[in-house]
């Protein structure tokens, strides 16, 4: 389990704090959206879950960040890596650049682990095999989908082993079709029982993947509890999150004196 | 070891043959003579040209004529010896050329690791070369979408250059932007872990090739002693 008690960030040279009071429980095996508009805190705060803020990007950090009850303030970033993984918006920035084949670049950071060769082969399967991409093992990562590098990026995090995913804006560059795939792989890997934190614009699929939300503003959380309580709240378009398409079309239906259950009914007896 | 033969011997000839045996054959076998005289030449003629038209009009000491252009005059010494310069010239990037051609960045930079070179420094060499067809491919989709705008990237030279401005600043600044989430990205994957990494494979490396580059190599020893103690006149 990932907590973070009184967390509080501020990055180096800035005026104030990007992040303020923060105080987050990710369980093994639990998918924990974070929402929020842009400047709200999401990525800041998937950075210091993940513990590249501020060992990478710098900063000051107070508060505790611990990992299934040890503070990890001392860990360096490559023991880090093999537990928690962290996954950007952008999938061509996040593979090395350097591999000319899918499977080497998933095998890349089992390789700077120095495990043995074996390992490292059964890991790359086994992470390309999860995400259904084992197929994709031969080609030019260069050359792929948005959608297809990102299962790849997410495939390069699953071979370290980490017990934690931290997913910022996964699907942000994505079309619908990349995005269903990102949301399936993210619905198999919390069934295997790693823990996830996604950050996301897209409502719709933190309504469909995700058993708790978290909304920021400003730095803080404003919103905390179940996703589909916190997705209802009538503060959300206030904090610059969407509604999603559900909860919009029960509230239109409503507005217009119609019942949503009775015409789902309909739609599925027609 | 192509392009310091081709400095270290002398004339026209022994270059000429040089470049034949040691870059266009082996350029031939691999198929690529068509890209390797192209990117050659691209790398070597604003270099080449210069340096030929130089020592074609102003070679030291020489007397014998060619023609005159003007207060300029060619001569006779210049031209031979501006010859013997252009094919050193050709030998090098064509010898530069046609590794790059033939030899995979990966390859190049699994063997460097395998013989002891830290991961981060064959990374490095690895990403630079891989960085440039990157960034070719990443200016012409920013120009295409810089046209479909309306951006006028043909025609005179002016309107050339005019269009260059639109195109280099974004290919420049995303490059850039892109650094610190490539950065991230590699420190969650252990890359900054000390010591030694893994390597799956290692590329082949027979015995022949090994005798070969051996034997290339003493060639090329001889070859720079007996230019230097002057054996040969």
């Amino acid at each position: 389990m990932i907590a973070l008690a009184g967390v509080g960030y501020r990055y180096a040279g800035a005026a104030g704090p990007a992040l303020l009071d923060i105080d987050l429980e990710l369980r093994d095996g639990e998918v924990v959206g974070l929402a929020g508009a842009s400047e709200a805190g999401k990525t800041t705060l998937c950075l210091v879950v993940s513990g590249l803020a501020p060992r990478t990007v710098g900063g000051q950090i107070r508060g505790q960040v611990t990992l299934d009850g040890e503070d990890v303030d001392a860990w360096p970033m490559h023991r880090l890596s093999q537990t928690i993984g962290i996954g950007f918006q952008n999938p061509s920035t996040q593979l090395s650049g350097v591999t000319d084949t899918v499977f080497e670049e998933v095998a890349f950071g089992p390789m700077n682990l120095a495990l043995p060769r074996v390992e490292v082969v059964a890991r790359s399967w086994a992470a390309l095999d999860l995400l259904r991409i084992d197929a994709l093992a031969e080609r030019d990562p260069r050359r792929l989908s948005g959608g297809q590098q990102q299962l790849v990026a997410m495939a390069g995090l699953l071979a370290m082993r980490p017990a934690h995913l931290v997913l910022d804006e996964p699907t942000a560059q994505l079309d619908p079709a990349g995005t269903r795939m990102v949301g399936e792989a993210i619905e198999r890997l919390a069934a295997d029982g790693a823990s996830i934190l996604i950050a996301e614009q897209k409502t719709d699929l933190l309504a469909s993947i995700c058993s708790r939300l978290l909304v920021l503003d400003g730095g803080r959380v404003a919103l905390s509890g179940p996703s589909a309580e916190v997705l209802a709240d009538l503060e959300l378009s206030r904090l610059g999150v969407a509604e999603p398409s559900e909860v919009r079309l029960r509230r239109a239906a409503d507005a217009a004196g119609a019942n949503v259950a009775r015409l789902a009914g309909a739609f599925a007896r027609d | 070891m192509t392009a310091i033969a081709a400095v270290a011997l002398g004339g026209l000839p022994g270059p000429i043959i040089l470049v034949a045996a040691a870059v266009v054959l082996p350029a031939m076998a691999a198929r690529v003579l068509g890209r390797l005289v192209r990117t050659a030449l691209l790398l070597a003629l604003p270099i080449a040209i210069s340096a030929f038209l130089v020592n074609l009009f102003f070679f030291p000491g020489a007397t014998q004529v060619l023609f005159r252009i003007g207060p300029i005059v060619a001569t006779v010494e210049g031209f031979g010896f501006a010859l013997e310069i252009l094919i050193r010239i050709l030998a090098i990037s064509g010898a530069v050329t046609l590794f790059y051609l033939t030899a995979r960045p990966g390859d190049l930079t699994l063997d460097l690791e395998r013989r002891g070179i830290s991961p981060r420094i064959a990374f490095v060499i690895n990403a630079s070369v891989q960085t440039v067809p990157a960034l070719v491919e990443r200016a012409g989709q920013i120009t295409a979408a810089q046209r479909a705008r309306g951006l006028d990237t043909e025609g005179n030279i002016w309107r050339r250059v005019r269009g260059i401005v639109p195109i280099v600043g974004p290919v420049i600044l995303g490059s850039i932007a892109e650094v610190e989430e490539r950065t991230m990205a590699l420190e969650a994957r252990g890359f900054t872990r000390p010591g030694r990494r893994t390597l799956l494979w290692t590329p082949a490396d027979s015995v022949r090739q090994s005798i070969g580059r051996w034997l290339m190599l003493a060639a090329l020893v001889g070859l720079i002693v007996v230019r230097l103690t002057g054996v040969l006149g």
